[in-house]
């Protein structure tokens, strides 16, 4: 039984980083359709900026870690304006290849830096290696948590309640949604609507930086760290195309999913569960858990 | 500049269009056949390889180019080529048998990640076939009483007929005939129904399916199809290589494909040959310059990914329709000299209006 | 003498929105038939339906006698249905010629494998359809435009291709989405005499939606007037376009600017 949770805790937390990517990602779908496949590496170059905040720099963790959202923030802006918006009006598997293209670029460039880029750093984070042990006697047995996750669910949670509020009650939310679902109008009724998706694509790339430093206790900074990223696309999927709730329960559904059949299951298991488990998905329900029914109108 | 008169319905139909490109065609045949005595055995290496990989392009573009259905795991239909290659060789079977297996072996492959493709579209059929792609590659891991699994498999020297394939000329030779043979048959598919129902579904499914084209039927077919000849491509890639692992059909490989066909030009066969030629020299060319760069870029191992990314970059921003639109462009603008106007092949600008909301 | 098409008591309900309800009528081989009425009526919606693009949730829909209602689009349209959308569904990326042959798709008998090869049976089978298609080319005057990439044509050549896409199947019942949408006044005309060559050279039955009622007057043999998804008045088109009902719902009321038509007859 305390294995069951043990694993469970484990594969929530490694879920909510599954789910930050997955929200960062169906952001940008939702606003502008186009599918972000530099998510993991944005989540690197967050892990990167982090380590260069705190280490080179020296700055406190905390503040590093706000010092890389809002680098991130501009980062995000800053591919939108470059290589996305020239692209206005073409067909998604443009978008797509030119976002694979700058995941390429990322890696390559963060690779190519001298003396760090090839190498695996460990992020100083103030509760490193810390745990918070339930039950059990003094220092032994219980349910053993480390902090390390407690911090990745209770950032996303906080980070998944303010996303809530800005859709629902800010001016800004609402001229997003606005936006995403039909651009001409948005136009029309005065919403300036390239600034709102660059900030779309900032928001996305500073959640995905977010989620970035949450991981890099667990398995360190370095320039494949975006592979992980990888899983988001299953997570977004079996939430249902731009939902997002969905992609935060698709994440965890993996998350949790991996790690028992990790446990569980034989070797190898573990590296496929998300990909079989979003064909189970796609078999069985193809708009996904909370997905909308696509229909054409003709 | 050309008028072509049409006469009658063969001149429609043929796959020449005229004298002019026979001649220029015949003139490639002929410089083509004479390479491996002219350049040096490297090269013609280098060209084996192009040949391969024009190969599992033209396979692709079947099913992204022509059919417009996404495909972001193709790596695990060369995978699946390649081993049944392998493992048909070890059991002693002919080539041309174990090269048909592969290719029926792949295609069977292709219709079982083709089966998402009937009920999703877009995304998330490209998540689908990333999924299988990943399965694949680590069902070929985990299966290594047949496969070798991680320590790989190595291939023994091919016999095609009795002729021992066991020099690069002649390596050259059997991938350009397969290619030649592959394109061909490819472009008989464009000219006949089928190849116009791959492009009805590409373009609009909704009157696809109201002219009387059966989707389900065609999409299986064009992802059986694709399969199939990358499967073939596989089966060659295996005894190039002579040796296979997993690491070689990962994620990354079916991206790159992916990259070829965007920098070749989606949409036509040209794009997927042009493609192919341009991957292997740019990396051919990436080993030259690395002996001129100053050691702190040259000895880098980023830099073959961030060229690529450039690359990639550049071409989807200023060269949307790629190598082979370029080619079109200059040979337009020859062709209509003085005539040609700038905004020729100008695409119209559309404005995102979400498909999802109705 | 059998109808064609029997639409009964057909109704679709997305979600809680009642799109068409209980509508029913007959077509009789060879005739015009209109449905008319103001945008939202459902018209486009029973064109799927009858199509196959949408499950009615009541209702049948019988063709020749044979219960088509749950077959797929394309066994309808093998069935002898071809249609036009409101909103032009061509392949932008490929000629006219190729869009007018993909109509010919019914009548194709050659497999996957025999197109791969080309074999001799492939090569007459594409002479076939070329000729086919010609003469729908020359019916619609598309000449000009026979080799010409859909993507750069003007919007009223586009409404002709996609009507000639249709017309290569050579069907038996003709859909027309409103089909002299966005064309000018000499174009609707055009489009008016094809209907009528259509009908008469052709002897293919038409069934369209339409909102232009001199093209109403002009070539229906009868009128179906709809009105949020529920049938108004069924009749010829003097009758349909006079009853009070439908002036109400469409027309425009007794005291405003009468069409031309019902102006004649009061």
């Amino acid at each position: 039984m305390l294995q069951f949770l043990q694993l469970l805790a484990s594969g929530i937390a490694q879920g909510c980083i599954y789910g930050l990517l997955a929200l960062g990602f169906v952001l940008i779908y939702k606003a502008t359709e186009a599918i972000n496949f530099a998510q993991g590496d944005l989540m690197m170059l967050g892990g990167f900026v982090g380590l260069g905040t705190s280490v080179a720099m020296g700055m406190p963790f905390w503040i590093a870690f706000l010092a890389t959202l809002i680098v991130m923030f501009l980062f995000g802006m800053l591919m939108e304006r470059t290589v996305l918006r020239p692209l206005l009006g073409h067909p998604s598997f443009t978008v797509v290849m030119v976002t694979i293209g700058v995941g390429f670029l990322s890696r390559g460039m963060v690779t190519m830096i001298p003396f760090w880029g090839t190498e695996t750093h460990v992020l100083p984070v103030p509760y490193r290696d810390q745990i918070v042990r339930l039950g059990g006697q003094g220092n032994e047995g219980g349910l053993v948590l480390p902090t390390e996750h407690l911090v990745i669910i209770g950032i996303t949670v906080m980070l998944i309640l303010s996303l809530y509020l800005l859709f629902k009650h800010t001016k800004i939310g609402i001229a997003m949604k606005a936006t995403s679902q039909n651009q001409l109008a948005a136009f029309y009724m005065g919403i300036p609507v390239r600034r709102i998706n660059m900030m779309v694509w900032g928001l996305s790339a500073a959640v995905s930086a977010c989620a970035g430093l949450l991981l890099a206790p667990i398995t360190f900074v370095h320039a494949n760290m975006g592979f992980v990223g990888l899983k988001a696309f299953p997570a977004a999927v079996i939430g249902g195309f731009g939902s997002i709730p969905g992609a935060l329960v698709g994440g965890l559904i993996i998350g949790v999913v991996e790690m028992f059949a990790g446990f569980y299951l034989p070797e190898g298991f573990k590296d496929i569960a998300a990909y079989v488990v979003v064909l189970i998905m796609l078999a069985v329900k193809p708009t996904g858990l909370f997905g909308e029914n696509l229909r054409k109108r003709v | 500049m050309r008028f072509l008169f049409k006469t009658n319905y063969h001149q429609d139909v043929r796959l020449f269009k005229h004298g002019g490109q026979i001649f220029w065609y015949a003139a490639l045949a002929v410089l083509l056949l004479a390479m491996p005595w002219l350049m040096p055995e490297y090269y013609v290496s280098q060209l084996v390889f192009i040949w391969i990989y024009a190969i599992v392009s033209v396979g692709l573009m079947i099913l992204v180019g022509f059919t417009g259905q996404v495909s972001i795991g193709h790596a695990a239909f060369l995978a699946m080529g390649a081993y049944t290659e392998g493992y048909l060789q070890q059991l002693g079977w002919p080539f041309a048998l174990s090269l048909t297996f592969a290719a029926l072996v792949s295609g069977i492959t292709g219709i079982i990640v083709g089966l998402p493709a009937l009920r999703v579209k877009g995304m998330y059929l490209a998540i689908a076939t990333l999924a299988f792609g990943f399965i694949v590659e680590e069902g070929v891991t985990r299966a290594d009483g047949i496969t070798g699994g991680n320590s790989g498999m190595m291939l023994g020297s091919l016999d095609v007929f009795g002729i021992a394939i066991d020099s690069e000329q002649r390596m050259y030779y059997l991938c350009l005939i397969i290619l030649v043979l592959c394109v061909v048959g490819v472009m008989n598919l464009l000219r006949s129904p089928t190849g116009r129902a791959f492009v009805a579904i590409r373009d609009s499914e909704v009157s696809a399916q109201s002219m009387g084209i059966n989707l389900a039927y065609y999409k299986t077919t064009a992802f059986a199809l694709s399969a199939a000849i990358t499967g073939i491509a596989g089966a060659l890639y295996a005894h190039k290589l002579r040796y296979i692992s997993p690491e070689q059909f990962t994620f990354l490989q079916s991206i790159e494909l992916l990259i070829i066909l965007v920098v070749g030009g989606v949409g036509t066969i040209y794009g997927a040959i042009f493609g192919a030629a341009f991957w292997i020299g740019v990396q051919q060319l990436i080993v030259i310059a690395k002996d001129w760069l100053p050691p702190a870029i040259g000895q880098q191992t980023g830099l073959q990914p961030t060229i690529f990314g450039i690359i990639l970059i550049a071409f989807i921003l200023f060269e949307p329709m790629g190598l082979y639109g370029r080619w079109l462009k200059i040979r337009t603008y020859f062709q209509l000299f003085p005539f040609y106007r700038k905004g020729m092949f100008r695409r119209q600008k559309s404005y995102m209006k979400s498909e999802r909301m109705k | 003498m059998k109808p064609l098409l029997q639409v009964e008591r057909l109704s679709i309900q997305f979600g809680g929105l009642k799109a068409v309800e209980n509508v029913s009528f007959d077509i009789w081989p060879n005739e015009v038939f209109s449905l008319i009425g103001p945008n939202g009526a459902g018209k486009t919606t029973i064109f799927n339906m009858i199509s196959g693009l949408y499950q009615p949730t009541s209702g049948f829909v019988t063709f020749e006698g044979e219960k088509i209602t749950a077959l797929p689009p394309y066994e309808i349209a093998r069935l002898g249905i071809a249609r036009t959308f409101q909103n032009i569904e061509l392949f932008e990326h490929a000629t006219v010629l190729q869009n007018l042959l993909v109509g010919r798709h019914c009548h194709r008998h050659t497999n996957w494998l025999q197109d791969l090869l080309f074999t001799p049976a492939t090569r007459r089978a594409e002479l076939q359809f070329r000729r086919t298609v010609e003469e729908v080319i020359e019916f619609l005057d598309l000449q000009h435009y026979r080799d010409q990439m859909v993507a750069g044509l003007p919007y009223g050549v586009r409404k002709v291709v996609e009507l000639g896409r249709a017309l290569a199947m050579r069907p038996k019942l003709l859909l027309l989405d409103e089909p002299s949408s966005g064309l000018n006044v000499e174009e609707t005309e055009e489009m008016g005499f094809w209907i009528e060559d259509i009908k008469h050279d052709l002897g293919i039955t038409v069934l369209m939606v339409e909102h232009d009622m001199g093209l109403v007057s002009h070539v229906s043999d009868r009128v179906l007037a709809l009105n949020q998804g529920e049938m108004l008045a069924l009749g010829t088109s003097a009758e349909v376009q006079s009853h009070p009902d439908v002036v109400e719902a469409y027309l425009g009321g007794a005291d405003e600017d009468q069409p031309a038509s019902t102006g004649a007859a009061a």
